[in-house]
């Protein structure tokens, strides 16, 4: 067997990391969504901005400011300290919302564009087929959007598996706690295990190439983020 | 009390301004007519509460769905109307029964006052139900829109322009049904539209926009026949008459009309239809011409007496449109100025009106 227990170790938690930031992206990226496709306020700008910036930045910048912001003295870390949670900077919990300010465009963007493309209209059908704004968001607008979803989904997931840098800042190495994969090879590669790192690499090139054909095949003749 | 729609409503933006104080009659169709810009379809998005007028009152049967005075607005989900916009507007990821039951499962059964059956059997889409709505055709998927709104059991009934998206022949296909639910259901119904002839045909009350303002407002057949109005200067002036089938002549095949108070009658030739039937019919000015004599050496049907009511030049300077009045029932002719003069044209003279083409609406 070509990978050993902390191969699979890391694969282990690559997969629960992902699978936890985009589940936690679709809870909290799916309201933001909505109000970037349908604010009028001035604030839109901003906060699309603020949203798209980790497709921009060094995952280095990002890390720098997340570990500032989760360590003892930051102030979410004083607050998690305050609450008696400690801190969760080298921690999976860390690593969680680490991965969820990186892959949030990801998983914001296909959405917000799902979103705009439904347009006025079915909304306003629903209402006068009485329809609270609740209702015509779970009956009309969810079913619309589901391209949309299932693009940022695999989107978000996709990423957060080749995150690097942001954990390497705020994750560090701890095996089994926030050694993921991307990590794993790094540190095959020091040590000059290249037939390990080798297995790793393959795999995860793989993996991205598939799901990658997987998202491109089922949208025939549209463009992937929208 | 009637039943009446009343909505006071003001509003402005940046290019367009709407002052209206709209009194309708709580049953049969009005209609909103006017050129695009004329801000009829902004006073049903009002009406449906999908546009909020700064100042407005809206009554509808005794019930206030907004009052700006009082901050009180009523949601458009909590407004008992039915909503037919331009477009059939489908959700697309529904079948056509999904799409019919959306408003149907949302309204509580002791209100639900049309049934899946009847609203299908009155719009002819009881074979599409299983399908997409993006497999039907413009005038199938305009009917589904019009019986997915009467199953919410609207207490009033809004249809924007629901033609003008179809071309010629899918219109015609779908006005049969819409004279169906005017002479079937109860619903009162506010149908804007640019299309003279679709008013013409659907319409009891009339309402003239104009930039934002109500220019008329009235019973169609008295509006239509008004000279004041611009509506009888357009090529397509004429007048709506509410007839009554009174004989058929089996041997020529000529249908006898009579008109409404009176023992005129006009004939056309037609199927066979029962006597009693009421028949709207439309004369257009342009068919009209007037006569000092009977004249009875003619190819044309309908001869009238008529008196004439008053007359006007009409845009150019060529015509005069005259009103006529036929023992009761206004018409409209559009003559040359220079057979006015020639007839010594005046109100109260005594003329005959020949008739060179009558319309049966339906």
């Amino acid at each position: 067997m070509p990978l050993d227990a902390s191969d699979l170790g890391a694969i282990w938690l690559t997969f629960k990391l992902a699978s936890l930031t985009t589940l936690i992206l679709l809870l909290i990226g799916t309201p933001i969504a909505w109000w970037l496709a349908r604010t009028r306020s001035w604030l839109r700008g901003p906060v699309g901005a603020v949203v798209a910036l980790p497709l921009v930045l060094p995952p280095t910048v990002i890390g720098f400011y997340l570990l500032l912001a989760l360590g003892p003295n930051g102030w979410i870390g004083q607050t998690t300290e305050a609450l008696g949670l400690g801190t969760v900077v080298f921690s999976f919990s860390g690593l969680v919302i680490g991965s969820v300010v990186y892959s949030m465009p990801f998983v914001v963007q296909p959405l917000q564009n799902a979103f705009s493309a439904i347009g006025e209209r079915p909304l306003e059908v629903a209402a006068t087929l009485r329809a609270s704004p609740w209702d015509c968001f779970v009956h009309v607008v969810l079913p619309l959007a589901r391209p949309g979803f299932i693009t940022a989904s695999i989107l978000g997931f996709a990423h957060t598996v080749g995150e690097f840098g942001v954990v390497l800042m705020i994750g560090g190495n701890i095996p089994d706690k926030t050694r993921v994969v991307s990590v794993q090879i790094f540190d095959h590669v020091e040590a000059m295990e290249y037939l390990q790192a080798h297995w790793l690499a393959g795999a995860m090139l793989v993996f991205s190439f598939l799901v990658l054909l997987a998202l491109y095949s089922s949208r025939r003749g549209k463009s992937a983020w929208s | 009390m009637a039943a009446m729609i009343h909505a006071r409503l003001k509003l402005a933006r940046d290019d367009f301004s709407l002052d209206v104080d709209l009194q309708l009659p709580g049953r049969g169709i009005s209609a909103l007519f006017g050129h695009s810009g004329s801000g009829k379809t902004t006073c049903l998005r009002c009406l449906a509460g999908l546009e909020r007028a700064t100042e407005a009152y809206i009554e509808v049967n005794g019930e206030i769905w907004q009052d700006s005075r009082r901050e009180h607005f009523v949601a458009p989900h909590q407004r008992p109307i039915g909503y037919v916009f331009q477009e059939a507007s489908l959700f697309a990821h529904l079948s056509v029964l999904a799409n019919l039951t959306f408003g149907y499962k949302r309204i509580p059964a002791q209100l639900r006052k049309v049934s899946l059956e009847q609203a299908c059997e009155l719009l002819g889409i009881e074979h599409l139900l299983e399908r997409k709505p993006a497999t039907l055709s413009g005038g199938e998927a305009q009917r589904v829109g019009i019986a997915r709104a009467l199953l919410s059991s609207p207490q009033l009934l809004l249809m924007d322009e629901p033609l003008a998206a179809l071309d010629g022949p899918r219109k015609r296909e779908i006005l049969p049904y819409l004279e169906r639910l005017h002479s079937e259901l109860e619903i009162p119904l506010i149908y804007v539209s640019h299309a003279q002839d679709e008013v013409a045909r659907l319409a009891d009350h009339l309402v003239l926009l104009e930039q934002g303002k109500v220019q008329a407002s009235g019973p169609i057949a008295a509006t239509l026949a008004r000279l004041d109005l611009p509506l009888a200067q357009g090529d397509d002036a004429g007048v709506i008459i509410e007839g009554q089938v009174s004989a058929y002549n089996s041997d020529y095949q000529l249908l006898s009309l009579q008109l409404p108070h009176s023992d005129l009658q006009v004939r056309v030739a037609h199927e066979p239809l029962a006597v009693g039937m009421p028949l709207r019919l439309k004369v257009q000015a342009r068919d009209v011409s007037l006569s000092l004599g009977a004249d009875q050496q003619s190819s044309i049907l309908n001869r009238l007496p008529v008196t004439v009511s008053g007359h006007r030049p009409a845009d150019n300077s060529a015509h005069v449109l005259v009103s006529l009045d036929a023992a009761g029932t206004t018409l409209l002719a559009r003559i040359t100025r220079y057979s006015a003069d020639q007839l010594k044209l005046h109100a109260g003279q005594s003329l005959w009106a020949q008739i060179k083409s009558v319309a049966l609406l339906g």
